[in-house]
């Protein structure tokens, strides 16, 4: 909210700070039918070299965060109020041309379908140099060294042909390598990557984790992995936050969030996990109901109608939005009526996983 | 890429043969000899008879088919004797009506209608394309609106109807411009162009409310997919997001539309030529068959078929070098 920010070169590493910020972050959209409250009243802080998982349904509202911390919903529908600071330069308010050029080199993002998210016209090479050349301009040669060596550094093989292809000739797995290769082309400190195994096959997938988990290591970046898959947070992420109807509903570290969760929707998610053992049928327990409409949130908690073990009548469960409160455990934040005590008797004694 | 074009060319050729029979075909179907209409009001069987031998019309159809295959391919001469008269190849025959050999008729009229097509094609791209892909990029502001509505009167506007005005206004009002006619570019590019103006806008404007109309929404698909998101994301300015990522996907199908359109024209801007009076490939087209004027008639047919055709395959050529996707096999 200060000012400090506002002339600070983005480049330079400002340590005493998380690299990144996120302050009662609300995004709403203007549509024909309403407002959409996409997010609302997010805030977490990431520090290089640690990665969070941001899990929730579709719609919930991880997707719309993650765009906007690059900036990049269309303004003119689009009403963002709160504050997101990257290496602490204010983002949200920030003119469009001062963010542009801080997305790529400050923070980049990895698509989830690496087919459609890379240009179907132009060569992969051609793609990636391209976002080395926006950065630094008038590099062109460099630019395609620089190219070819980061589609060797994220495994693909014989990276001096493979410059030359399109995207379609490349499988799904190499497709998402180059795509990562293009996100990193810049030595960005914050990657958000937007389910980028949800494409992929599952041998496929684990190559991938284990790729981004090596670059983390290598760049010291921070990590934002918006999934669905609970086995790809619990294999890459140091926290989690879990989203519901455009609400951050539980956070903690991983550990924390799933193995000793405390919000009845994250009980949820985790019983719709399968097991490869046992009866399937049994094992298998999703969650009722489906996401709400982020037009018409559900009053009080909105997550209530879904919830088997809501507080109706006697409870404010449908009365009054449950804030993130701090659990007996240090980081761990629960917005949920129940009272602790219930709530961790309740996960001990109701409720089974089936991946556990 | 050889053998693929060797296919085409081949199946064209197919395509043209057939076009040519089904002429003939529908030709003969009509209930009227073209002796009749030549032979004017003075007219006995025997004159009709001597016409219809002298145009080779007594001979059964597939013969006369054959000897207009033959001419065509390889020359043929009419008549006998001293009288006979050469006829090399290509050979469409004479016209029935003033016996001017069909080659030097479309030698005449089919610069007229390029003429036409050419500026036409270039005015509906530049403004079509232009005013669709900038009311795409201002979508839902009053510049977007007003483009909507001006194409769609503009595309349910007729040439008859428009051309006149414009005649009206131009030419016998306000004196600014000369009657349309044409004369050949070589000769007097300036004249050239004052003549061929209003043929130009009276199509170009029309047609390009139907590319405005495409590239709006073909821009605008464009601009939702992943790509472009991803290109924003790797922070390139808004002008290389349009321009080098949106465009390029968008104007495929567009390059398509034009071809054919382009193809389609070339085979005769029948209405456009007829309101201006200009003595073009369709204009000819539709007064030889008033006229029973089967050699006329089977040159434009076949002159028409043929732009379309080839069009085709220039459109399926370009797409490949547009979409690295497409392999021509």
């Amino acid at each position: 909210m200060t000012a400090t920010a506002s002339s600070a070169a983005t480049s330079e590493v400002q340590d005493d700070r998380p690299y990144l910020e996120v302050d009662d972050l609300r995004v709403q959209f203007k549509t024909e039918d309403g407002i959409v409250r996409a997010v609302d009243g997010i805030s977490f802080k990431l520090e290089r070299g640690r990665t969070l998982g941001i899990v929730g349904e579709s719609g919930s509202g991880k997707s719309v965060t993650s765009l906007t911390v690059l900036g990049l919903h269309n303004m003119a529908r689009t009403r963002v109020t709160g504050s997101v600071r990257v290496n602490g330069r204010e983002i949200v308010g920030l003119d469009e041309e001062k963010v542009r050029r801080m997305r790529g080199r400050d923070m980049a993002m990895i698509f989830q379908d690496p087919l459609s998210a890379l240009h179907p016209y132009y060569t992969i090479g051609r793609q990636i140099a391209e976002a080395y050349l926006v950065h630094h301009p008038g590099q062109k040669a460099k630019a395609k060294r620089r190219a070819i060596e980061m589609l060797d550094r994220v495994g693909i093989p014989q990276p001096q042909r493979r410059y030359d292809s399109y995207p379609h000739e490349f499988s799904g797995g190499m497709r998402q390598r180059a795509m990562i290769a293009m996100a990193l082309v810049n030595d960005p400190s914050l990657l958000i990557a937007d389910e980028p195994t949800t494409a992929l096959d599952v041998t496929v997938q684990a190559q991938i984790l284990d790729l981004l988990d090596d670059l983390q290591r290598e760049f010291n970046s921070a990590i934002i992995m918006i999934t669905h898959d609970l086995g790809v947070v619990s294999r890459v992420a140091n926290d989690v936050m879990v989203m519901y109807g455009g609400h951050a509903i539980e956070f903690g570290s991983v550990d924390q969030v799933l193995t000793e969760p405390q919000h009845p929707y994250t009980w949820g998610l985790l019983q719709s996990v399968p097991s490869l053992r046992g009866n399937a049928e049994d094992d298998l327990d999703p969650i009722p109901g489906s996401p709400p409409s982020l037009i018409n949130l559900p009053s009080g908690c909105a997550f209530h109608p879904r919830c088997a073990y809501r507080m109706i009548g006697g409870g404010p469960c449908d009365l009054e939005v449950p804030e993130l409160l701090p659990t007996a455990q240090e980081g761990h934040v629960v917005a949920c009526h129940l009272p602790e005590n219930e709530r961790r008797r309740i996960f001990a004694e109701e409720i089974k996983l089936g991946a556990e | 890429m050889i053998r693929y074009l060797v296919k085409r060319v081949l199946l064209a050729i197919l395509s043209l043969v057939a076009v040519s029979i089904i002429t003939f075909i529908l030709f003969f179907a009509v209930p009227t000899s073209p002796a009749y209409v030549m032979c004017g009001k003075q007219c006995d069987a025997h004159a009709i008879a001597q016409t219809e031998q002298r145009l080779g019309l007594d001979k059964p159809t597939y013969v006369q088919y054959g000897e207009f295959m033959k001419g065509l391919v390889a020359g043929r001469s009419y008549g006998t004797g001293e009288l006979a008269v050469k006829c090399p190849a290509p050979c469409l025959g004479f016209s029935f009506r003033t016996n001017e050999p069909v080659t030097d008729i479309i030698g005449r009229t089919l610069p007229v209608t390029v003429s036409i097509v050419v500026g036409a094609t270039v005015l509906q791209l530049v403004l079509g394309v232009g005013l669709g892909m900038i009311s795409a990029l201002r979508r839902g502001t009053a510049f977007d609106k007003a483009a909507v509505g001006v194409s769609l009167v503009g595309a349910s506007m007729q040439i008859y109807f428009f051309g006149p005005i414009l005649l009206l206004l131009f030419v016998y009002t306000m004196h600014l411009l000369p009657n349309p006619g044409y004369t050949s570019p070589f000769d007097d590019p300036g004249q050239w162009f004052v003549q061929m103006l209003l043929p130009w806008v009276t199509l170009g404007f029309l047609n390009s409310a139907i590319f405005a109309r495409l590239s709006r929404a073909q821009m605008l698909e464009t601009l939702s997919e992943d790509f472009v998101r991803t290109a924003r994301a790797k922070g390139l300015t808004k002008w290389k997001v349009y321009g080098r990522h949106a465009l390029r996907a968008a104007i495929t199908p567009i390059v398509t539309t034009a071809g054919l359109y382009f193809g389609a024209s070339l085979g005769g801007a029948v209405i456009t030529e007829t309101v201006f009076g200009v003595n073009g490939l369709g204009r000819t087209a539709v007064q030889a068959v008033n006229d029973l004027n089967l050699p006329v008639v089977m040159a434009t047919v076949l002159l028409a078929a043929f732009f379309i055709i080839l069009l085709n395959i220039v459109v399926d050529m370009l797409y490949s070098v547009i979409d690295p996707r497409v392999r021509l096999s």
